[in-house]
């Protein structure tokens, strides 16, 4: 049934700022602390405290405005947003309402074959609030107020994303891009990057639909469930002639599904208006482009070096640049040595990534281990050892289990590419092979890589594969 | 007659006097609290230490600008480990952990903190009768009805009271729309709101950020010059504090200015006021006069907008700055069925009513639907208001007004919230504008009691402004 609808969605970015100290307190801006570790007078709300602008969350903003292409304006007003909540000690979160600090951006996503365009109305520069946990005792609510204070860039798009592969795409894009510039350290499972969905159904064609807005999804599997659910109710809803609600929904990861948190008939009034403990931000074109150079090479500035440049595979490429730190430790790579990008790209991305993987391990662990993979490369691409024997040894030396060169040695692994040697050896094998011999001058090829298998069993898989190949052509062709 | 800061300290570098005798005199009287203007007086085993160190420094002839000087300090200013608490009940059992800006600087400068005054609960009121603690008695009496108990103004009503009852040498309290100047008039004492961005707000219990000013009550304009040595000091932890150098009030107090000054009379201020209060005005003119000081006329186009925008502005910023009073973290909680009930029940009854009134106007001007005809049009008229004083102080060095429209009442005579307000209709205009001004005593009324003229600077001219304020009290002799 849904055939004959489509969605409409437009999403709203929370990001954490990759700041050491918070929005307005020098309250570490850390996850992971114990309990109420991270709060000082300011963050909870105490009589008397005034609120100080961190400038870094305003660098953060201006370097997102420029990887977003976005407007960055010189003048920004902070506004309390004004609501009751034991997790919220200053009774109200300083945000910008009225004059954010970004204004029309927009970012390119792969949409297939071609690339679309996806509008971004605003972002500005907000406070987190602290943690309210309800789970722990039947009697009692916990609050965790190192949360309150940490700097966020909500990030608002406009309804521009169709489709839930879509929304996903997006996001991912921008969690990327927000990595590469280390502006947010993406780390959605720690509540990093959040969303909010804003969804609603039209015919193709049609006038916009009322929206639902599913809040604070926080893992690209939980958006992608939320979407269809909802896409589905409210298709369901319309279909059987209701209408859709303008509700505030929560989505339960247990079973899957959005439900109405309240109705807008019971939404807060905000009472929005400009923090008069802090002054307007006013910043200079100097200060903006003191920042643009700190920007740092964009992740599709990348990919287009790494293909045109390095010539290295789309697809290989596109798989590096998924994730800043995989860049770091292929860039520390093709800096250490003459191997070529290419043979490293595949290799990172193929038996490098399925170790780190089985192993459990971050990317960035291989940072301390770029070295002796070169090494390794280069007995390969030198053909010391052939690529088999190099796959073999790989994890051996990702373990530290000694040098690349070393466990060849150890191993007696040294690929053969004595031409005597070898003579010797293809010479044996062509001993009662007068058919074969015969099938290959009648022109069948096959017969060849036959040959080649023949001859690396009798090195035991040592032999140089390339070479053999050329000294049985010379020989067959005679 | 009460000795000036200068004269107490000469005499404990005299020795006349020691410390401690200094303290014991005035904490006698505090503790006595005779007019309700204390809400808590500093124990002597507390401020011991502090009284020896101070000794000690007289001994070793290396004293600081404000050493062994006993304070009273507005139950307004976070005091470490001394209980503040607004006048409200919802703070009543609030003990600070960190001390104000404010009051950290008079520390440093070694004066001793005799106790927290009395204020109009969260320093709204012009009465002091809005405190949970009970209203604060004017030291003075009307003499044609001496049995009466008169308010002492507010909101600092009881740093006022304290100074004129002589429990403390000077006090420290805050402005908004006047409760400096204001209380300080009915107590026929010096009351000086410094320009907005002086003196930090940091620590300071918010009523309205924007507007919220602290300042010195004291016997004299001297004094006054004393204290804002001490207080007035760019703070980076307000971020509206000013970063501009500061002058030197005391030196030069008494030096004539060196060209001549004119003063501007606003016209429109002294519509429908009371013979009393003119003749204050006519009788500051006729004694500066002699002094190569010029008066002159001017007229306000926007002063009857003042009272309403400045009761737009401060209450909403109030209803935000007050929302942090939920019974969560600290200060008094009472029972609920559920989160809304603890949060209502901890506010209904933690908050008197003109602190719920005031929330609730504050709320209503930023509702959605109301904010662009109050607030909005509230933000637009404060700054033709500032636009108005930059135009007269072009023409004129300072302006000349009463500070209050009438002598002290009664307790319990106003109670109707109007006219309470109307009280500060000649202060509110000069905290809007962010200009500082400072209320002197000037005269007695018909009745006996104290009235006040107001002097308003340009910003940041209070070393100006306090000369002048120096020279009419001389001439004016008050106190004599």
């Amino acid at each position: 049934m849904s055939n004959n609808w489509e969605m409409v969605i437009g999403l709203e970015v929370h990001a954490q700022l990759k700041t050491s100290s918070k929005l307005f307190s020098s309250s570490p801006n850390q996850f992971g602390s114990e309990p109420n570790e991270n709060v000082n007078f300011i963050d909870s709300g105490m009589p008397g405290m005034l609120p100080v602008l961190n400038f870094a969350c305003i660098e953060k903003a201006i370097k997102t405005g420029f990887a977003l292409n976005f407007t960055i304006n010189k003048y920004s007003v902070f506004e309390r947003k004004n609501y009751f909540y034991p997790d919220l000690p200053q009774g109200y979160q300083i945000s910008q309402f009225e004059f954010p600090i970004l204004t029309e951006g927009f970012i390119n996503i792969d949409n297939g074959q071609d690339q679309k365009k996806i509008r971004i109305e605003r972002a500005h520069l907000e406070q987190d609030a602290g943690k309210s946990i309800h789970d722990i005792d039947p009697k009692y609510s916990f609050i965790d107020l190192n949360r309150v204070g940490t700097p966020l860039l909500e990030i608002v798009s406009y309804p521009d994303l169709t489709s839930a592969d879509e929304v996903v795409n997006y996001m991912s894009s921008l969690r990327q891009i927000l990595m590469y510039i280390d502006v947010c350290d993406g780390n959605m499972q720690e509540g990093s990057l959040r969303a909010d969905v804003n969804l609603s159904i039209r015919k193709p064609g049609g006038d916009l639909g009322t929206r639902c807005e599913i809040k604070n999804l926080n893992s690209f599997k939980f958006i992608r469930q939320a979407i269809e659910f909802e896409f589905q109710r409210q298709i369901g809803v319309l279909e059987s002639g209701g209408q859709i609600e303008q509700n505030t929904m929560l989505f339960d990861t247990n079973t899957g599904e959005t439900r109405a948190m309240r109705s807008k008939e019971f939404s807060h009034d905000y009472r929005y208006f400009p923090d008069p403990d802090l002054l307007p931000v006013n910043i200079t074109q100097e200060q903006i482009d003191n920042i643009q150079p700190t920007l740092g090479e964009l992740p599709n500035q990348k990919l287009d070096r790494y293909i045109s440049e390095l010539k290295i595979e789309k697809d290989i490429s596109k798989i590096i640049i998924s994730e800043k730190e995989n860049t770091e430790v292929f860039e520390q790579m093709v800096n250490d040595t003459e191997v070529p990008p290419k043979l490293i790209a595949s290799w990172l991305v193929g038996d490098i990534f399925a170790f780190v993987k089985e192993n459990n391990l971050d990317v960035s662990s291989l940072m301390k281990k770029t070295k002796v993979i070169v090494e390794l490369l280069k007995l390969v691409s030198d053909d010391v050892i052939s690529n088999k024997v190099g796959k073999e040894i790989l994890p051996k030396v990702l373990k530290g289990e000694g040098s690349p060169s070393e466990i060849v040695k150890k191993m007696g692994l040294e690929q053969v590419s004595d031409s005597s040697e070898l003579e010797k050896i293809i010479n044996e094998s062509l001993q009662d092979e007068e058919d074969n011999i015969a099938k290959f001058q009648g022109g069948s090829d096959r017969v060849l890589g036959y040959f080649v298998g023949k001859c690396l069993k009798a090195t035991k898989g040592k032999g140089n594969p390339k070479l053999i190949n050329k000294l049985l052509l010379e020989k067959l062709q005679k | 007659m009460k000795q000036s800061i200068s004269q107490i300290k000469n005499s404990l570098k005299k020795k006349s006097i020691s410390v401690e005798e200094l303290h014991d005199e005035f904490f006698k009287k505090a503790k006595l609290n005779s007019n309700n203007a204390y809400n808590l007086i500093t124990d002597k085993a507390q401020n011991k230490s502090l009284i020896d160190e101070s000794q000690k420094r007289y001994d070793n002839s290396n004293s600081l600008p404000l050493d062994g000087i006993p304070l009273g300090i507005k139950d307004l200013f976070c005091t470490k480990g001394v209980r503040t608490t607004a006048s409200s009940k919802i703070l009543s059992n609030f003990i600070p952990n960190y001390e104000s800006f404010v009051t950290q600087q008079l520390l440093n400068d070694g004066s001793i903190f005799i106790g927290k005054n009395n204020c109009d609960e969260f320093a709204m009121g012009s009465s002091n009768e809005t405190s949970h603690f009970g209203p604060v008695i004017n030291p003075w009496k009307n003499k044609n009805e001496p049995n009466n108990n008169l308010v002492p103004g507010g909101s600092s009503g009881g740093s006022a009271a304290a100074v004129a009852e002589g429990s403390c040498v000077a006090s420290m309290g805050t402005d908004t729309g006047g409760s400096i100047r204001q209380p300080a008039s009915l107590c026929g004492i010096v009351g000086l709101k410094p320009t907005f961005g002086s003196c930090s707000r940091w620590g300071i219990v918010a009523f309205a950020s924007s507007l919220d000013q602290a300042g010195p009550l004291t016997n004299c304009v001297e004094d006054a010059a004393h204290i804002l040595n001490s207080i007035n000091k760019y703070d980076f932890n307000d971020s509206t504090s000013s970063n501009h150098k500061r002058d030197d009030y005391v030196k030069d107090l008494n030096k004539k200015f060196e060209k001549k000054i004119k003063i501007g009379i606003p016209s429109d201020y002294l519509k429908d006021v009371s013979q009393d209060i003119l003749n204050q005005i006519e009788n500051a003119k006729k004694v500066l006069s002699q002094h190569d000081i010029e008066f002159i006329d001017v007229e306000f186009t926007t002063t009857e907008y003042a009272l309403s925008t400045y009761y737009i502005l401060a209450p909403a910023e109030a209803s935000s700055n007050l929302a942090r009073y939920d019974g969560i973290r600290y200060g008094v909680r009472e029972k609920g069925e559920n989160l809304d009930d603890i949060y209502l029940n901890s506010r209904t009854k933690g908050f008197g009513d003109e602190v719920t009134r005031r929330i609730l106007i504050g709320a209503y001007v930023l509702s959605a639907g109301y904010y662009d005809a109050y607030y909005r049009q509230a933000q637009k008229v404060r700054r033709l208001i500032k636009n108005d004083f930059e135009r007269i102080l072009k023409d004129v060095d300072f302006i000349l007004t009463p500070t209050t429209p009438n002598e002290a009442f009664k307790i319990g005579d106003k109670l109707d919230p109007i006219s309470m307000y109307k009280n500060d209709i000649y202060t509110v205009p000069t905290s809007l504008a962010g200009l500082p001004g400072v209320s002197i005593p000037s005269g007695l009324s018909s009745n006996g009691l104290p009235l006040g003229i107001q002097f308003i600077g340009n910003y940041f001219q209070e070393k100006k402004l306090l000369q002048l304020a120096a020279l009419a009290e001389k001439e004016l002799a008050f106190n004599e």
